[in-house]
């Protein structure tokens, strides 16, 4: 025991590097478990398959005779959408069922009494899991978008009109859930916390689809659902925007006001006051977190 | 001197008086005063105070639910104390780099099972702000008999290796202080008595141990001091000598009269059996430390009862002299606690 305890860190410093310890502690947390090549080989068979069904779209026999390039590329911009969503999915579940158990999962089981009782602030804790799983989200939801971006672009020459936007925002949704998966594993047992995260997910999506709905039909009533609940959980926002930054713009005006009502069609871009309310969301959900684990007995 | 406090006096400090307490409390290992915990309608921890000095083996007794994990808890910031301070090595409890130099292996010991061993320890060298070669870490895996399992995940270790390794944990970084929680729960014969010499080794480098353990031979042969919680309070604390003072003496007698039965009960309370009569000496007399065999006042006592005895024309031909061991000891108190609480819930 010949090791050599460095001088006191001044407290700024000290939480700065215990932030980054734990942040690297989840990325390794996540390779360990092999999520990361769960997820990995989920997009790279979506990709696959994808990639194959890009490459029937060009002079497809259809009712209406044979798809002209740009009928396909219009086509492959709503595919693109819907494969997109099928990618941000996967990656909420992954988030989703690795921030609990980091979490609430190392409470349950006792592995945080030896760590928080070293000296680390439990904010450091906190703080270190939430930017590793920020990390390991927003890094792989941009690398598995790019390569499907890719695959549209090599079968059917189509590019989305703002494609680092699209990833952003894809990110950012990540993020929210991710934020929303800590906060429930400070409240709630990990599995619950996974599974309601999904549920919420799922739940706002359909709000949101529900609310296009009632704009297309004109009901007020209806079309504040989607509203509502894009406000309290900003995934669907976010979803719709970073759609709208991947699709082709003609197919607003080629489905004219069905547009609405249709799922995989955005017809606005993301307000600036939105992703506002976004990043406090996120800062509000953080705080909450923070609060609760603070005054958790361990 | 026997500081064996009611429930009411709390502090288990030793003798010195408040203001010297206070005043050295920056020199301690641990001080920590009026700490209090209650989990909804529960008192887990009713105003406990407590102090270990540097380099001071304490114990800290008590039975199932007293309240001795929740203490060390809040002594180490994991659970928040409804009221009372505590100070670590010298700054408060309430800042996190008062366990710079801290060293803790819990009761319920789980670490990363992904991680290996050898990881195990980088990582909490890391949040240690430790700076630790891959060797340092190999000489403590040697020291808690691992050194062969360094790359394996822990997730494959049993519930020894995993508290063995809890025990690396608690040592990295060259702590000043160290609390064990239970610290051989898992462990075999062989692997209790390593511990054992474990904390004989840290007290002989000065390290503070504060050692929480059900097994009472374990904490009589290493401790200087110990603590008995009951029912979240300090009963009883003192140096095993003040702890254990009162001895013993097991007369084997015959043809014993009334007068002989009023002599033996003179010098002490009587337990009888058959031939044998067991006297327990009063605390004062004893002034000798633990394990010295200096002829003290208990000693002079016994001589004349047996004097007086042979005088009254008793026959004997059995004396066999003990101290009360800290589990006859720990065991009259929690009983006599438990009396009382029975006692006050049949008033109340």
């Amino acid at each position: 025991m010949k090791a050599t305890t460095a001088a006191r860190p001044s407290t700024s410093v000290a939480m700065v590097r215990s932030i980054f310890t734990i942040a690297l502690l989840t990325l390794h947390e996540a390779t360990r478990k092999r999520v990361i090549w769960a997820l990995l080989v989920l997009s790279v068979l979506m990709l696959t398959l994808s990639a194959w069904g890009f490459s029937q779209l060009p002079g497809m026999d259809t009712s209406m005779g044979h798809l002209t390039s740009g009928q396909s590329r219009l086509l492959a911009s709503e595919l693109l959408n819907l494969v997109m969503f099928g990618m941000s999915m996967i990656v909420a579940l992954g988030t989703a069922f690795l921030a609990g158990p980091t979490l609430g999962g190392e409470l349950e089981s006792g592995v945080s009494l030896a760590m928080v009782a070293r000296p680390v602030h439990r904010s450091s804790v906190l703080v270190g899991k939430w930017l590793g799983l920020v990390i390991f989200g927003s890094v792989y939801i941009c690398l598995a978008g790019l390569a499907q971006m890719v695959v549209v672009r090599v079968t059917v020459s189509y590019w989305p009109p703002s494609p680092m936007l699209a990833l952003g925002l894809l990110a950012l949704e990540t993020i929210v859930l991710l934020t929303l998966a800590l906060l429930l594993s400070s409240l709630i047992s990990p599995l619950a916390s996974g599974i309601t995260t999904v549920g919420l997910f799922g739940a706002t999506w359909v709000a949101g689809v529900v609310g296009g709905i009632g704009a297309a039909l004109n009901n007020d009533g209806v079309a504040r659902v989607g509203t509502v609940s894009a406000m309290l959980l900003p995934t669907d926002g976010l979803w719709r925007g970073a759609m709208h930054a991947i699709q082709d713009p003609n197919a607003l005006i080629q489905l004219g006001g069905a547009s609405e009502g249709f799922p995989f069609v955005s017809t606005s871009s993301l307000s600036a006051a939105y992703f506002t309310w976004v990043v406090l969301w996120i800062v509000i959900a953080l705080t909450l977190c923070l609060v609760s684990f603070r005054r958790r007995a361990i | 001197m026997v500081s064996h406090n009611t429930a009411d006096e709390v502090a288990a400090a030793p003798a010195p008086a408040q203001s010297q307490v206070v005043d050295s409390r920056e020199s301690l290992a641990v001080w920590c005063s009026g700490l209090t915990k209650r989990f909804g309608r529960r008192d887990a921890v009713r105003s406990v105070s407590m102090e270990v000095r540097r380099g001071e083996v304490v114990g800290l007794l008590g039975a199932n639910g007293a309240g001795k994990t929740t203490l060390i808890k809040m002594m180490l910031g994991l659970v928040r104390p409804d009221a009372g301070e505590v100070m670590l090595l010298g700054q408060p409890g309430t800042d996190p780099m008062s366990r710079l130099r801290v060293g803790y292996l819990p009761e319920l010991f789980r670490y990363q099972p992904w991680l290996s061993a050898k990881e195990v320890l980088k990582l909490h060298g890391q949040l240690a702000y430790t700076q630790q070669s891959a060797d340092d870490r190999l000489e403590l895996l040697r020291m808690v008999g691992l050194q062969d399992r360094a790359a394996d995940r822990v997730g494959g270790f049993s519930k020894g290796m995993q508290q063995r390794l809890g025990l690396a944990v608690a040592l990295v970084g060259d702590p000043d202080l160290i609390v064990l929680d239970e610290p051989t729960s898992a462990l075999d014969p062989l692997g209790r008595v390593e511990v054992r010499d474990l904390v004989l080794s840290l007290r002989e480098r000065g390290v503070a141990v504060l050692l929480n353990s059900h097994l009472i031979g374990e904490v009589e042969r290493v401790c200087d001091r110990v603590v008995i919680l009951d029912h979240g309070r300090v009963v009883a604390s003192g140096t095993l000598a003040e702890l254990l003072g009162q001895r013993k003496v097991t007369l084997r007698l015959n043809n014993v009269t009334e007068r002989a039965h009023e002599r033996l009960r003179a010098s002490g309370h009587v337990e009888h059996e058959q031939d044998g009569y067991t006297v327990t000496l009063p605390d004062g007399s004893s002034d000798g430390e633990v394990g010295t065999d200096t002829f003290d006042s208990a000693d002079a006592e016994v001589s004349r009862l047996v004097a007086d005895l042979v005088g009254l024309g008793v026959h004997v031909y059995g004396v066999e002299r003990s101290r009360i061991s800290l589990e006859d000891r720990l065991l009259g108190i929690l009983r006599a606690g438990a009396d009382s609480h029975a006692a006050r819930d049949e008033a109340s």
